[in-house]
């Protein structure tokens, strides 16, 4: 018996490797993974885009799935990738919080009267202190947000209407069934 | 119209592949002699069509048809002919054209010279060279199709990556693919093998010659890529175990391992599973290399355009090729019989050793390839292995496999004396020893025993040979008994004894030039000058210059040893026009037994420049290594043998012919 299972030696390596380079085909190699996944969104106390004389904290946040997306009108990513939040912004599956980045508030109250605001409310980050505190190293990038404030998903660079079909709006599913 | 012919071509391809890989099969189960004798004809289309397809790509980036998105993508009007004809193997699409081309040429190449060959085993062999072009076909047509247009049509083209514009990657991914696609060879002849259930000498004495021609591509083509990373990407390393790299680097160890264990099979009958195993290996990592360079699974500064849809479509056809080709092994290979018995002490031992030592090395390189894909899709984290790990690796096995080179070329056939070997190989050993230990001394190395340890290796694989030699012409005259060794026989022997000098230069080359390579990185005003290891750069300063279709900074060194002026360097640093990346074309003073090599760096203002300065002592003899591989490779195929071997084989073709197809028969019923 072992003179014919020693021939299938080659045929169950191959399938192995075969496994992990079917697995492989999902994943990208140069994603490097956010340390904030699974932390609680760093705390936070800013004015809001729209009024400058009301502030948003963290706390505000709490108690609902979100995301949320940096953004600045000096981004071109962001323009390009501006429609397909306006999109999602009209199936109302899921609120979309921004931050504006190191951004002038004119220029990005205009673009949102020129493009559409997809969003709940935008946390006005003139600094930038707070997109150091999650992680950002450019603009566009969105992060998913559970009820109890933790990151879940960090998408960097332009979100497509393919990520929010096969990936983001499943997640948002799940996490509101775990409540 | 033009690139529609070429799209219709590729589709005539498919379809004369589908039937090339079906009817001549069926006829060798139906032992219809018409739909076997089918094969010939049905390649030469293929090739026909093919080689269609690949003119009007190359006509169309020649007429600069920017309606094509493949030649608007990597065509322009500047680019000179030469790259322009080069850009058809430049990305994705046109490069598995030439893969797919190659494919039918080679085909083309057995149905030429197998007039040998028993009818079914031609058949077979065909049909399974056609299945193979099915799957690059049928990918090429529904995933990367180089004819499909755009509109409107570009005023420019993208051009091709400047990396790409030197005439040593012109040359370089076509004899690589020759290597890759040669393997599909003996994987056919393989295949076919375990189909028939006919796994004999004739087999192996089939397979040799076709191993080592794609042996010797894939070596000299291998050697290209390195040497033009070496010139080109400016860090002067010449390996880097990049992940595109280790996949040509694989299929190469176990080719190697093949052509040595055919040998064994030919003359002895022994190790026929394994033979046959290392043959569907020696593709399926020709096919697996393609998969990673291709589907984006692993990271490479080789990024072509990748994109996990077509690495679908890979990953299915590696699935058909590999795993189909493995289970037929599995259900075939226990009924091959066993081989010739031999003694512990004999060739075939050592080459046994010398076969598991290159299958192991090629492991472990697919391991450290396949190691951060590994590590990622079981979330155990990232990790990169790098060349510190690869380069133990290596330094570990390889001294083993020059140890046995120097035995295993020597004994005989099924036993050796012992006390023969001690006493052909005593003084082979001690002037190894002597001489690695003479390299340990303070004048020459001062103790580093890498250095001793190569040079003793590289004395022992030399000597071990001369003995060989002597021992050969023991009873032949003098040089005329060379001479007429040569012309007659001899020649795989020698061609043996070439190839493992070959080894011996390699061993030299990268002790010396990873143990007394110097680098310097500095920062250079015009005037200013360097030491190193002796030799004075002096720079002279950075100069503008306009290229065909590029700006350049050109630098300008004198090189002086002594006082006395002996080399101007002039290293660039060119922007191309369209792809604006800046490209290094380092400055090269080559020798036999050192290159200086200059490498413009950042303008840091004020005529200033960062530069990189290399002393790179016996660099060449790692690349004149594998011409001497190739060479010896060569100089095997031509061995009368082969030639004596088809006359017998013709005279006999009738009785074969008969015996296969009862062959044929029996596993039809």
């Amino acid at each position: 018996m072992s003179r014919y299972l020693r021939f299938l030696v080659p045929l169950a390596i191959f399938a192995v490797i075969a496994a992990f380079l079917f697995k492989g085909l999902d994943m990208n190699p140069r994603e490097i993974p956010s340390p904030l996944i699974g932390k609680q969104v760093p705390e936070f106390s800013l004015p809001l885009l729209e009024q400058p004389g009301t502030l948003i904290t963290n706390k505000d946040l709490l108690g609902k799935v979100y995301l949320l997306n940096v953004w600045a009108t000096w981004c071109v990513s962001c323009r390009a990738e501006h429609e397909t939040l306006v999109q999602l912004g009209r199936m109302n599956k899921v609120d979309i919080y921004g931050l504006n980045w190191k951004d002038e508030r004119v220029a990005a109250q205009a673009w949102l009267k020129q493009l559409g605001n997809p969003y709940a409310a935008n946390i006005f980050d003139k600094k930038g202190r707070t997109a150091i505190d999650l992680g950002v190293y450019g603009a566009p990038e969105t992060f998913l947000v559970d009820a109890k404030g933790i990151i879940h998903y960090k998408h960097a660079g332009p979100v497509n209407p393919d990520l929010i079909r096969d990936k983001i709006l499943p997640m948002v599913a799940e996490l509101r069934k775990k409540g | 119209m033009i690139p529609e012919i070429g799209h219709y071509a590729l589709i005539l391809a498919l379809s004369l592949a589908i039937i090339q890989a079906v009817i001549p099969l069926a006829g060798t189960y139906t032992n219809t002699h018409s739909w076997m004798a089918l094969s010939r004809p049905l390649v030469w289309g293929h090739l026909l069509f093919l080689t269609i397809s690949t003119v009007v790509l190359a006509n169309a980036f020649l007429a600069n048809d920017f309606s094509v998105i493949y030649v608007a993508q990597h065509g322009n009007t500047k680019l000179p002919d030469l790259y322009k004809v080069s850009a058809v193997w430049g990305a994705h699409e046109g490069s598995l054209l030439l893969w797919a081309f190659l494919l039918a040429a080679w085909s083309a190449a057995i149905a030429l010279f197998s007039r040998n060959l028993p009818l079914p085993v031609v058949a077979r062999v065909l049909s399974v060279m056609g299945m193979i072009s099915i799957g690059f076909l049928l990918f090429l047509l529904m995933t990367s199709n180089p004819f499909d247009r755009t509109f409107p049509v570009p005023f420019e083209g993208r051009e091709l990556n400047p990396m790409l514009q030197d005439p040593g990657l012109a040359i370089h991914p076509p004899l690589l693919y020759m290597g890759y696609v040669g393997f599909s060879v003996a994987f056919a002849f393989s295949i076919a093998a375990l189909l028939g259930g006919k796994l004999d000498a004739s087999w192996a004495r089939w397979s040799r010659p076709w191993t080592t021609v794609a042996w010797v591509f894939l070596t000299v083509g291998i050697a290209l890529g390195s040497w033009w990373a070496y010139y080109e990407l400016g860090w002067g390393g010449w390996w880097f175990w990049d992940p595109v790299e280790n996949a040509s680097l694989m299929p190469w160890l176990v080719g190697t391992a093949l052509m040595h264990s055919l040998a064994v099979t030919e003359k002895r009958g022994a190790f026929k599973s394994w033979t046959v195993l290392l043959a569907l290996f020696a593709f399926s990592l020709s096919l697996l290399g393609t998969f990673l360079v291709r589907s984006g699974v692993l990271t490479s500064v080789h990024s072509f355009a990748s994109d996990p849809e077509r690495g679908v479509f890979i990953l299915i056809f590696l699935l058909v090729a590999i795993g189909g080709s493995l289970m037929l092994y599995a259900w075939r290979a226990p009924y091959i019989s066993g081989g010739g018995r031999f003694d512990l002490i004999s060739r075939e031992t050592f080459l046994l050793g010398n076969n598991l030592l290159l299958s192991v090395l090629a492991g472990l390189i697919l391991l450290g390839t396949l190691a951060p894909l590994i590590y990622d899709a079981m979330e155990w984290g990232k990790i990169s292995v790098g060349f510190p790990w690869f380069n133990k690796m290596f330094v570990l096995l390889t001294p083993f496999l020059a140890l046995l080179m120097g035995v295993g070329s020597i004994s005989r056939w099924k036993h050796t004396d012992a006390a023969f070997l001690v006493k052909q190989l005593k003084v082979a050993f001690i002037i190894s020893m002597v001489f690695g230990l003479l390299t340990l001394l303070p004048m020459f190395s001062g103790g580093n025993l890498m250095v001793g340890l190569g040079m003793g290796l590289a004395m022992w694989v030399v000597t071990s040979h001369l003995v060989n030699v002597k021992e050969r012409l023991k009873h032949k005259a003098g040089f005329n008994g060379f001479l007429r060794d040569l012309s007659g026989g001899g020649r795989s022997y020698y061609g043996m004894i070439l190839a493992h000098m070959g080894v011996a230069m390699f061993i030299v080359g990268v002790t010396m030039v990873s143990n007394y390579g110097i680098e310097q990185d500095i920062r250079m005003s015009p005037g200013d000058t360097a030491d190193i290891a002796g030799y004075e750069f002096k720079f002279e300063g950075v100069s503008e210059f306009p290229g065909p279709n590029y700006n350049a900074h050109r630098g300008r060194f004198l090189i002086s040893k002594d006082g006395e002026q002996i080399a101007i360097l002039q290293p660039e640093k060119r922007t191309y026009f369209v792809q604006t990346r800046p490209m290094t074309e380092a400055g090269i003073d080559w020798g036999l037994t050192r290159d200086l090599y200059v490498s413009l760096g950042e303008s840091l203002g004020g005529g200033d420049w960062s530069m990189r300065l290399y002393y790179k002592p016996y660099i060449r003899w790692i690349w004149i290594a594998s011409i001497f591989m190739g060479l010896g490779g060569l100089l095997a195929i031509s061995d009368r043998r082969y030639r004596t071997a088809r006359k017998r084989s013709r005279s006999t073709s009738t009785l074969t012919a008969g015996s296969s197809t009862t062959a044929a028969t029996e596993s039809h019923s």
